[in-house]
């Protein structure tokens, strides 16, 4: 029987719905409820990584290694993560993660800047951390180059390599091929992982898919709780792989109920595939873009849609919030120039 | 005021050979070396085409002609320039730094220079710190900056194996720039390398904190009086758009293009750090020039 270890990022990616804006009492109280639910990783961080609270991505409303304490302190089984993306996030944040109970480091970069991550993969391994490699935006890459990438990660060290769709922009072959050019491209003690978003609504179905290629760790979110439309409804994955006889140790009943009764209470509005987080993945944008845009639209009156495409476009990456405001400002400045001419 | 001061370049790579074009045309400044490590480099194949003396025995070659050499340049890395620092002080040599080594002071041209004449290493911090640390002055000569954040954008293929194997350095030299040169109370800095193709310029966003009732006018003012001052110097620097002012916040959009010396002009990042190189190394040579002259 296939077994998989599954990921609950529902307060990391979350945290953009969240604005970054969990509280310690939350995060215990979903933390504890995963935990007993049998979920075996939960990772915690601001939506960006550790590092992340700033101008660009937003601040954070409580310390991230606050809210990691409180994760661990209401945790029993599970093991707790952090996402750390360099160039953001710097080594000693990771020094700070370790110490406050985390045993996962996640490092991210976009999908052809691997060798970024090098030191620290490195690094993380020299904490006794399980490190993990986060090739984002993996649309954006061929299964080649993204296996050539996959191979640079492993080499630092990663023990579990991630083709992260962070744009929900891939399609079921698509994600099952970039697992399948890891898979054959890396030795066989290095997993590979899936994180999936539901732009495209197809969060369980791409998931499904990599597990059918050789993916083992996958990412999900509580209720669907996370950047754009929303990530991998953890409950939906959780009972999609009973159905398909994989195993995830998680109950399919206790999980959706913490969906219900836990996640659901807290989220500031329910996850829906609406026109804006539809074209992040038609268009192949950064799932995170979403809530900047909308907040752009507001201040320059230009349309949230128009920005994403715009973005899309120009080939934004991970991380390059800034350039919201500097497209809006510059499109809100064309339009009048058209009004006035 | 007459003649020009002897310098070579230390470093044959891109950046050494992007700065040898630079000197050419300077008229403080004569450039009488170009010094590698690889004898079939193309930074001094070009340096001897262009007739100016080459040497691939690197500071070897600098220390034997310490009596003609008054200041160098140094475009190796970090490590190199530690351990040719304290040969040169000894020679006697001023050395500009455009490695991240950090032993001297840090100096922006148009910020802080004036402090630092007599410095006998001058460390040029990063690309990203001599592209947004003039924004940060520009509005902490106007008001009070709490905090000041610059996210720098710059293309893949510009950014080096110095830049890719110690991206936490770059992130904590520069937010450290960003204070102690730029003037806010507390920083982060944020590098972000975008592979599109065609390449993207070089884009840097700078945010500053406010304080309440500030004269945005006032700040406007400076941010455009400061561009000007660094497109002396660095033709390509440019704002993007008028300066965007939120609540008690500014947030500042640059492009910085480079000039196309013998870098892609996309890699304005590199082509900052070579023109910002070039305005110290002629500042010094004109006060050394003048001493000479009034002496």
């Amino acid at each position: 029987m296939t077994a998989i270890t599954l990921c609950d990022a529902t307060l990391r990616d979350g945290s953009h719905p969240m604005a970054h804006r969990f509280t310690v009492e939350e995060v215990a109280r979903v933390a504890g409820a995963l935990d007993r639910a049998g979920v075996p990783v939960i990772e915690v961080s601001h939506g960006d990584g550790l590092g992340g609270s700033s101008f660009n991505y937003g601040f954070s409303g409580t310390d991230e290694l606050d809210l990691i304490s409180s994760a661990s302190a209401a945790i029993a089984r599970a093991r707790l993560a952090v996402l750390l993306l360099p160039g953001i996030g710097v080594k000693e944040d990771l020094d700070a993660a370790a110490e406050r109970g985390t045993s996962v480091a996640r490092i991210a970069t976009h999908c052809t800047e691997a060798d970024i991550a090098i030191q620290h993969l490195h690094h993380a391994r020299e904490l006794g951390l399980t490190a993990v490699g986060f090739l984002m935006m993996a649309h954006m890459a061929t299964p080649a180059a993204l296996a050539e990438q996959a191979r640079t990660m492993a080499d630092a060290g990663a023990e579990v390599v991630y083709v992260t769709d962070s744009a929900g922009a891939l399609l079921p072959d698509g994600a099952a091929e970039r697992v399948l050019a890891l898979r054959e491209a890396l030795a066989p003690e290095v997993a590979i992982g899936f994180h999936g978003h539901q732009n495209l609504a197809l969060g369980v179905g791409n998931s499904l898919a990599a597990i059918a290629a050789g993916a083992t760790w996958i990412d999900a979110c509580t209720r669907g709780l996370g950047a754009g439309a929303g990530n991998t409804p953890t409950e939906a994955l959780v009972a999609a792989c009973a159905r398909a006889g994989i195993e995830t140790g998680v109950d399919v009943i206790e999980v959706a109920d913490v969906a219900e009764t836990v996640v659901a209470p807290l989220m500031p509005r329910e996850q829906i595939l609406d026109r804006d987080s539809l074209v992040l993945g038609y268009a192949g944008v950064y799932s995170s873009f979403l809530l900047h845009a909308r907040r752009a639209e507001e201040r320059f009156g230009v349309p949230a849609g128009e920005i994403l495409i715009e973005l899309g476009r120009r080939g934004a990456v991970g991380g390059q919030e800034d350039w919201i405001i500097d497209i809006a400002a510059e499109l809100a400045a064309a339009h009048e120039e058209q009004e006035h001419a | 005021m007459s003649g020009r001061v002897p310098c070579a370049i230390l470093g044959s790579g891109n950046i050494g050979t992007d700065l040898m074009s630079k000197l050419e045309s300077s008229e403080t400044l004569d450039l009488v070396g170009v010094v590698g490590i690889d004898p079939s480099s193309d930074g001094l194949a070009r340096a001897r085409a262009a007739g100016i003396e080459t040497s691939a025995d690197g500071i070897d070659w600098i220390l034997a002609e310490r009596d003609r050499i008054e200041l160098v340049f140094e475009a190796t890395s970090a490590r190199a320039h530690r351990a040719n620092a304290p040969l040169m002080l000894e020679a006697g040599i001023r050395c500009i730094d455009l490695t991240p080594a950090k032993l001297g002071p840090g100096v922006v041209p148009v910020v802080n220079l004036d402090q630092h004449r007599d410095a006998r290493d001058i460390n040029l911090i990063t690309c990203g710190g001599q592209a947004t640390i003039p924004m940060v002055a520009a509005v902490s000569s106007v008001t009070r900056v709490p905090y000041a954040e610059i996210v720098a954008t710059i293309a893949s293929k510009s950014a080096g194996p110095g830049t890719r194997d110690n991206i936490d350095e770059f992130t904590r030299t520069t937010a450290a720039g960003v204070a102690e040169i730029g003037g806010a109370q507390r920083s982060k800095a944020i590098i972000v390398l975008n592979p599109a193709e065609p390449e993207i310029m070089m884009r840097n966003t700078v945010f500053c904190e406010l304080p309440d009732d500030v004269d945005e006018a006032a700040i406007a003012a400076s941010i455009d009086r400061m561009a000007a001052r660094v497109a002396e110097y660095v033709p390509g620097y440019r704002l993007r758009t008028a300066p965007v002012f939120d609540e008690r916040r500014v947030a500042i959009f640059l492009e910085v293009e480079g000039a196309g010396d013998y870098l892609p002009r996309y890699a304005g990042n590199l082509d900052i750090m070579t023109a910002a190189a070039v305005r110290v190394g002629e500042e010094l040579a004109r006060l050394q020039l003048e001493a000479r002259t009034t002496a």
